[in-house]
């Protein structure tokens, strides 16, 4: 007869047992931001359904101090997640050859950040634009 | 001349299952020089203060994959980690997080094993050949594909790293993924459609695996899990949705 008796030990709280555990723990928390921050912009696209006077208070709204501090809180989270988002890009991309010579993560990172600091840039300046 | 003779502690976690209901903390003192790594400290405990510690070893040069452990909470090959770097405050081995303990570092390989001889690892050959067409060919770039999943000691530090696996050991788990994307990306493969209608599509394939990545940080071989499975999941995404509109392909 076996006397085999595996011990299997607990999962409880295993994102705080390691520093890499809970980094992407807050990876992943920083959707819950997004998807928050996609609420907000929702309900302006429902305002500005309702009229013009609609929006205007919505605008209005959104100025107030404690939106000012949501949104800034917004932008921190946005720029980690982006951060996050093209670091662990290298690992969803099949193994590319340039020239010869294989593609490295941080050039796969590095060209991410890139584009998302172009498209941010590219999308101000339009919107300023439009605004003046 | 030899090093003046240092004293380190070593906690090992003790799980005998005749006598111990769950793990338990025992602490060894062990002289040690600069160039003796964890596994000669266990080595040393075995030989001199209790034979009863039980672990696994046999290369002692990070090739054979025996001798992983979790070493202060991170998972390690014991034989290429060095006591000197836990000297003076001493260091805590345990068995690899995640898997079954059998007796205190041992852990449980069955699991493992039995996922691996599930994903076919080996080539499975796209066209038979006869000794007069001569061998398979392939490029430098065919072999870079695939070379470096193939580096893989199964030494399951991988699933030590992901808590998916812990998670749900339904999983296959990052280790087997990356040995099913290494035996797919060969081009002289063809055992690619065998592979992945039994698993790769599902959430104990590919989709279970949620990129923690710390799999590939952990990998002392330069495998990157992480990588061998998520580059699968575009190719997996377009499969799902193009097999209802392929005829045929739903069924399969």
């Amino acid at each position: 007869m076996s006397n085999r008796r595996p011990y299997v030990r607990s999962m409880d709280g295993w994102w705080k047992r390691d520093a890499y555990f809970v980094s992407y723990m807050v990876r992943e928390v920083t959707a819950l931001f997004v998807a928050a921050y996609a609420v907000v912009l929702l309900v302006g696209l429902v305002r500005l359904g309702q009229g013009e006077a609609a929006f205007n208070h919505w605008l209005q709204y959104l100025k107030n101090g404690w939106m000012l501090a949501f949104h800034l809180v917004v932008l921190a989270v946005f720029c980690y997640h982006t951060w996050s988002w093209f670091k662990i890009m290298p690992k969803t991309m099949p193994i590319m050859f340039v020239g010869g010579k294989r593609v490295q993560p941080g050039t796969i990172t590095g060209t991410g950040l890139a584009a998302s600091v172009i498209a941010c840039l590219a999308v101000l300046f339009i919107v300023r634009g439009m605004s003046q | 001349m030899a090093d003046t003779e240092k004293i380190i502690e070593i906690q090992v976690l003790r799980y005998r299952p005749e006598q111990d209901k769950e793990p338990v903390l025992q602490s060894y003192k062990v002289p040690f020089t600069d160039d003796m790594s964890v596994l000669q400290g266990l080595q040393y405990i075995k030989d001199f203060l209790d034979g009863t510690v039980s672990f696994r070893w046999s290369c002692r040069m990070a090739i054979c994959g025996s001798c992983g452990m979790m070493i202060d909470g991170k998972p390690k090959l014991s034989c290429k980690t060095f006591l000197r770097e836990y000297y003076p405050q001493g260091l805590r081995v345990e068995a690899l997080a995640h898997i079954p303990i059998e007796r205190d570092l041992v852990v449980s390989v069955e699991d493992f094993v039995t996922k691996l001889e599930s994903i076919k690892p080996y080539i499975i050959p796209k066209e038979p050949r006869t000794l007069e067409q001569g061998e398979y060919l392939q490029t430098p770039q065919q072999r870079d594909m695939y070379e470096q999943f193939s580096s893989c000691i199964n030494c399951m530090l991988c699933y030590a790293a992901c808590p998916q696996y812990g998670l749900n050991p339904k999983f296959t788990g990052p280790g087997v993924l990356a040995l099913l994307h290494r035996y797919n990306a060969d081009s002289r493969d063809g055992g690619q459609e065998e592979r992945l209608n039994s698993l790769g599509h599902t959430d104990e394939g590919y989709w279970g695996c949620t990129a923690v990545a710390y799999c590939s940080e952990v990998c002392p071989k330069g495998v990157d899990p992480a990588n061998a499975i998520n580059q699968n999941k575009m190719n997996s995404a377009i499969n799902f949705f193009t097999r209802f509109v392929t005829p045929g392909g739903a069924g399969k």
